[in-house]
C-alpha cells in the first residue's frame, strides 16, 4: 500500500507527498496538528491540511525570514517573534550573540511541543537564556506594547484559522507602535501565484503600505509552499532594505548559511513583473493571463493589463468559458 | 428577586417540530405543483449556487405536513407552544415580518382610535409608525439624558407615576427593555403601578432575547408580569433576519384570538419556512444551552469593557451606572463606548472601523458608539476589535472638540402622529420648515430613533442636529426625499 498525503494548492490544483508513516496527529484548542514523515522532505509539519515546513526546505523560509532585517538593522538588541512555534525563527535569531532579548509570543502550546519532539534541528533554541517564550494571542499581546522592539518578525499560518488576526490592519498598526524607533517589521506575506494566496498578498501589501514610510516585499523559493514562490515583507519608517544594508558588517559576522547572502539580499527585492502589478495595482494573474477559450484568444488585446484602462477590469472567466463552449 | 437557575420547563424542550416537518418533507421528495416556483431550487440555478440546495429545498409553501402560520393547528402551533414554555410566556406567536409587526401587533390590538398609550420618546419608529396606523395618542415620558455621557436613558417610575396620575384614562404602558444602550428600566415596578391602574404594559424587547436565558442579566418581560412582548430572536439569539417573536402573558388569555386577527391583518400569508425553521432551532438551541451560550458571552463582553478601558481615551461603560432608577439595569451583551472624549464622535469611530479595519459595529451617534455581542461572537474578533480601537486611539486620537448638541432633544408634541400624517401636507427644504409642524419623521438608522416624529413642531434645535449628524456622517431616514433635504410639514391654514 502507498500513503501520499494530498495539499491543495488551489480549488484545483494539488500536490501529493509520499508518506512513510504519520508521526502525530491531533486537534489542539486552535488547529489540528499533523506529522508526517514524508519520503522526500524528511519530516513535515502540517497544520489544517496546509504543509507549514518540511525539514529537507525549512531552511529557506527561516533563513529569509531573520537574516534579511537583522542584515539591516545597525543594532537590534530586542525581536519579538509573532508565532513561530516550530522553533525554525528562533533558531536562526538565536545565532546573533549581541541580540539581548527575544520574545516569542506563540497562541498555540501544541505546536512548540510537537517541534520539541518531532523536530529537534529544528526547535534547537528554546532553552536560549535570552529566550521569553509565551502563549497567547499575538494580536492581544501586540496592542499592549509601546516602543519595546528593534525587529518584529510576524512567522505565521495562513490567513484562515489562528493566523486570521495576523493579517488585518489593526495587527500591523500595534506593531507599528511596539516598535521602537527605526524598527523593523517582517512577515510572512503568503504567494501570489494562485488566486487565494494572491488576493492576500494584495491585501497585506494594501494594509501595510500606508502604515510604515518604507514598505517592500522580497521572495524566496520555497519548494514547498503553493508555485515553489514565497513572499516575506519588510518595514520600517527608517530603514531602507537595501539602501541602509550594509553587506560588509553582515559578512563580519561569520554566520554559515544554506541559502542566504549578501548578494542574495539585494537580488530577493527585484519582483517579477506580475508580482509587482498584483502588490500596486491588485491585478490577479487569473485576470490577465492570455489563454485560448473556444475559437477565441481572452483577453483579446495584448495590451489589456494597463492598469489605467478600465476596461480591463474583472473578466469572468467562468462565464466566458460557458459561453465559449 | 431572581429567576431561578434553571428554569423549569413544562414541555420536551429537545424537540423542534417545523425542523422535524421540514426534515420529514426532504425525506419524502414530494413533487411540487404549488408555489414556490423554484421548485426546490431547480428552477433557478443562480440562486441554489449562492445559497445553497439545502437552503432552497426547504423553502416551500404552506401544506399540510407543514402547518399555516395564519392558522396553526399543527407543527407551528407546537413549536409556538414549545417558544411560549421556553419565554415563560402564556402564549407566543411566530412573526415572519420582524420585530416592527409584532411592536405593531401590541399597539393595535390595545389601542383604539383615541386611546392613550404612555410610553418613552426614544422609542423605535416602528412603535410611532404604529401608533399612526392605531390613530393612538401618544402620551411621552421624557426618558432621563445621562449628562456626561449623553445617551437617553429609560423612564423613571417616577415619571412613570406622574403620566399615569395625569392620564388615568391611557390604556397602555410601552416600555424598552432594553434601550438601544443597554439600559433598562425598573420594569417590575413600572408593571406594577401600571397595572394597579388598569393599564397594560407593552415591552419592546427587540434586543432583549438573551434576558430570557441568562440569570445575570436583567428580568425580562414575562419574568416582570408584563401583558406583551416584542422579542426579536433573531437580533441576539441567532435566527434568520426578520424572525422574531411576539410572546403574551396570562393576562391576555382571552384576548389571544384577538391579538392573533391583528397580526393576520398586515402579517404575510406565505410566510417563509426558512424564517419559521430558524425561529423553532433557536428556540431549542437557547433553551437546551442559554445559561453557557450568554454567560460566555457576558465574559467576552466584560473582557472588552476592561481592555478597553485600559486604552485609554474610550469609556467602555456598563453596570457602574446603574442608579437604580433611569438607569435601572444594564444588558452586560453590549458593548457601548462613550468616544468624543478622544476628539472622536462615535459614528466617525464606526465608519473608521469599517472601512479602514472592515469591523462592523452597530451603530454610532454623535458621542458613542455600540457594538453587540451575541451568539455568534468569538474570542479572536473580540481582540481584533479591541485592537482596532487602541490602533484608532493612537492613530486618530485628538483633543476633545466641543459637542455642539446633547443627544435627547424634547420633543414639542403639537398633535398626535395619525392626524399629522394624513393631515394636507406640503413639501419644503429642510431650512425653511422651522416653526411648522412635521407630517413625516427623521432619524440616524441605526438607531432609528425619530429626531422629529409626525406632529411635532420642527424647531432650530432639532435643524442643528440634523445638520451636524449629516456632517457627521449619520445616516439619515424617515423622509419620503430619500437625500432627507426636503420634509413634508403641515400646510398653514
Amino acid at each position: 500500500m502507498e500513503l501520499w498525503f494530498s495539499e491543495f494548492h488551489s480549488t484545483d490544483f494539488k500536490v501529493d507527498f509520499r508518506i512513510r508513516k504519520q508521526l502525530f496527529g491531533q486537534y489542539s484548542d486552535y488547529q489540528h496538528i499533523q506529522v508526517f514523515d514524508t519520503y522526500e522532505f524528511g519530516r513535515m509539519l502540517v497544520m489544517d491540511n496546509v504543509v507549514m515546513l518540511t525539514e529537507k526546505d525549512e531552511f529557506i523560509y527561516h533563513e529569509m525570514i531573520v537574516h534579511v532585517p537583522m542584515a539591516v538593522h545597525p543594532k537590534a538588541e530586542r525581536v519579538l517573534i509573532i508565532g513561530g512555534g516550530d522553533g525554525g525563527t528562533l533558531r536562526e535569531l538565536c545565532r546573533y550573540d549581541d541580540l539581548k532579548e527575544i520574545v516569542m509570543v506563540e497562541i498555540d502550546s501544541l505546536v512548540v511541543d510537537v517541534a520539541k519532539e518531532f523536530f529537534p534541528t529544528v526547535a534547537t533554541s528554546y532553552d536560549d537564556s535570552r529566550v521569553t517564550l509565551l502563549f497567547e494571542d499575538g494580536l492581544r499581546y501586540v496592542r499592549r506594547c509601546r516602543d519595546m522592539f528593534d525587529i518584529i518578525i510576524v512567522d505565521s499560518t495562513d490567513p484562515f484559522g489562528p493566523g486570521e488576526s495576523l493579517f488585518t490592519k489593526e495587527f500591523y498598526g500595534n506593531c507599528s507602535h511596539a516598535l521602537r524607533d527605526g524598527g523593523i517589521l517582517v512577515n510572512q506575506h503568503e504567494g501570489t501565484f494562485y488566486h487565494n494566496d494572491a488576493e492576500e498578498a494584495a491585501s497585506t501589501y494594501k494594509k501595510t503600505s500606508p502604515i510604515f514610510k518604507n514598505t517592500f516585499v522580497y521572495q524566496a523559493h520555497i519548494p514547498v509552499y503553493p508555485a515553489g514562490h514565497w513572499l516575506f515583507g519588510f518595514m520600517s519608517d527608517r530603514y531602507h532594505p537595501l539602501n541602509d544594508f550594509d553587506p560588509d558588517r553582515w559578512n563580519a559576522r561569520d554566520i554559515k548559511t544554506d541559502y542566504y547572502n549578501t548578494e542574495l539580499h539585494r537580488g530577493a527585492f527585484a519582483l517579477p513583473n506580475y508580482v509587482y502589478r498584483l502588490l500596486h495595482d491588485g491585478v490577479l494573474l487569473d485576470q490577465t493571463y492570455r489563454r485560448v477559450i473556444g475559437d477565441t484568444i481572452w483577453p483579446p488585446n495584448g495590451d489589456t493589463l494597463d492598469a489605467e484602462d478600465e476596461d480591463r477590469v474583472d473578466i469572468d472567466f467562468s462565464e466566458v468559458e460557458k459561453n465559449g463552449y | 428577586m431572581k429567576r431561578s437557575d434553571v428554569r423549569q420547563f413544562a414541555l420536551d424542550q429537545t424537540k423542534a417540530p417545523i425542523h422535524n416537518a421540514l426534515l420529514d418533507y426532504r425525506r419524502r421528495r414530494i413533487v411540487s405543483f404549488d408555489v414556490p416556483g423554484h421548485k426546490q431550487g431547480r428552477g433557478n440555478e443562480e440562486l441554489a449556487a449562492f445559497l445553497g440546495k439545502q437552503c432552497l429545498s426547504v423553502d416551500v409553501n404552506s401544506m399540510k405536513m407543514l402547518d399555516m402560520l395564519i392558522h396553526p393547528t399543527g407543527v407551528i402551533m407546537e413549536a409556538e407552544k414549545l417558544a411560549a414554555d421556553a419565554f415563560g410566556a402564556d402564549s407566543c406567536r411566530f412573526m415572519v415580518n420582524g420585530t416592527t409587526s409584532a411592536v405593531q401587533a401590541m399597539i393595535l390590538s390595545n389601542c383604539s382610535p383615541g386611546d392613550k398609550i404612555i410610553m418613552p420618546r426614544n422609542v423605535h419608529r416602528s412603535a410611532i409608525n404604529a401608533l399612526i396606523l392605531a390613530r393612538a395618542v401618544p402620551i411621552y415620558v421624557n426618558p432621563f439624558v445621562d449628562k456626561e455621557l449623553g445617551i437617553p436613558l429609560a423612564m423613571s417610575v417616577k415619571d412613570v407615576e406622574v403620566a399615569i396620575r395625569e392620564h388615568p384614562d391611557a390604556v397602555a404602558v410601552f416600555v424598552n427593555n432594553p434601550t438601544y444602550y443597554g439600559v433598562c428600566p425598573n420594569l417590575k415596578e413600572i408593571v406594577r403601578i401600571a397595572h394597579a391602574a388598569d393599564m397594560r404594559v407593552l415591552v419592546d424587547e427587540a434586543h432583549g432575547t438573551h434576558f430570557y436565558f441568562q440569570d445575570a442579566l436583567p428580568v425580562s418581560a414575562m419574568d416582570a408580569g408584563a401583558d406583551m412582548s416584542s422579542v426579536s430572536l433573531h437580533k441576539t439569539g441567532g435566527s434568520l433576519t426578520q424572525s422574531s417573536l411576539l410572546l403574551l402573558g396570562p393576562s391576555m388569555r382571552k384576548d389571544g384570538g384577538y391579538v392573533h386577527q391583528i397580526i393576520n391583518l398586515t402579517q404575510t400569508t406565505s410566510a417563509s419556512y426558512l424564517l419559521l425553521s430558524s425561529l423553532d432551532i433557536t428556540r431549542r438551541n437557547l433553551a437546551l444551552r442559554g445559561q453557557k451560550i450568554y454567560e460566555r458571552v457576558i465574559e467576552f463582553a466584560n473582557y472588552a469593557r476592561d481592555e478597553i478601558n485600559q486604552i485609554g481615551g474610550y469609556n467602555a461603560f456598563g453596570k457602574e451606572r446603574c442608579d437604580g432608577d433611569a438607569f435601572f439595569a444594564f444588558d452586560s451583551c453590549k458593548l457601548p463606548l462613550h468616544t468624543i472624549k478622544m476628539g472622536l464622535s462615535g459614528i466617525e469611530i464606526y465608519d473608521i472601523l469599517r472601512d479602514e479595519y472592515d469591523i462592523q459595529i452597530e451603530f454610532g451617534d454623535m458621542l458613542n458608539c455600540l457594538a453587540i455581542l451575541s451568539v455568534g461572537d468569538r474570542p479572536v474578533a473580540i481582540e481584533r476589535l479591541i485592537a482596532a480601537l487602541a490602533d484608532i486611539r493612537f492613530t486618530y486620537g485628538k483633543e476633545p472638540a466641543r459637542h455642539l448638541v446633547n443627544e435627547y432633544i424634547p420633543p414639542v408634541v403639537v398633535m398626535t402622529p395619525a392626524e399629522a400624517f394624513y393631515a394636507p401636507s406640503e413639501q419644503l427644504p429642510l431650512a425653511k420648515c422651522e416653526g411648522r409642524i412635521a407630517s413625516e419623521s427623521i432619524m440616524c438608522y441605526p438607531p432609528g430613533i425619530p429626531i422629529l416624529a409626525p406632529g411635532e413642531r420642527v424647531t432650530a434645535e432639532v435643524l442643528t442636529y440634523i445638520r451636524f449628524a449629516k456632517e457627521k456622517g449619520s445616516r439619515m431616514t424617515g423622509t419620503e426625499d430619500s437625500a432627507v433635504e426636503k420634509l413634508y410639514v403641515l400646510t398653514e391654514k
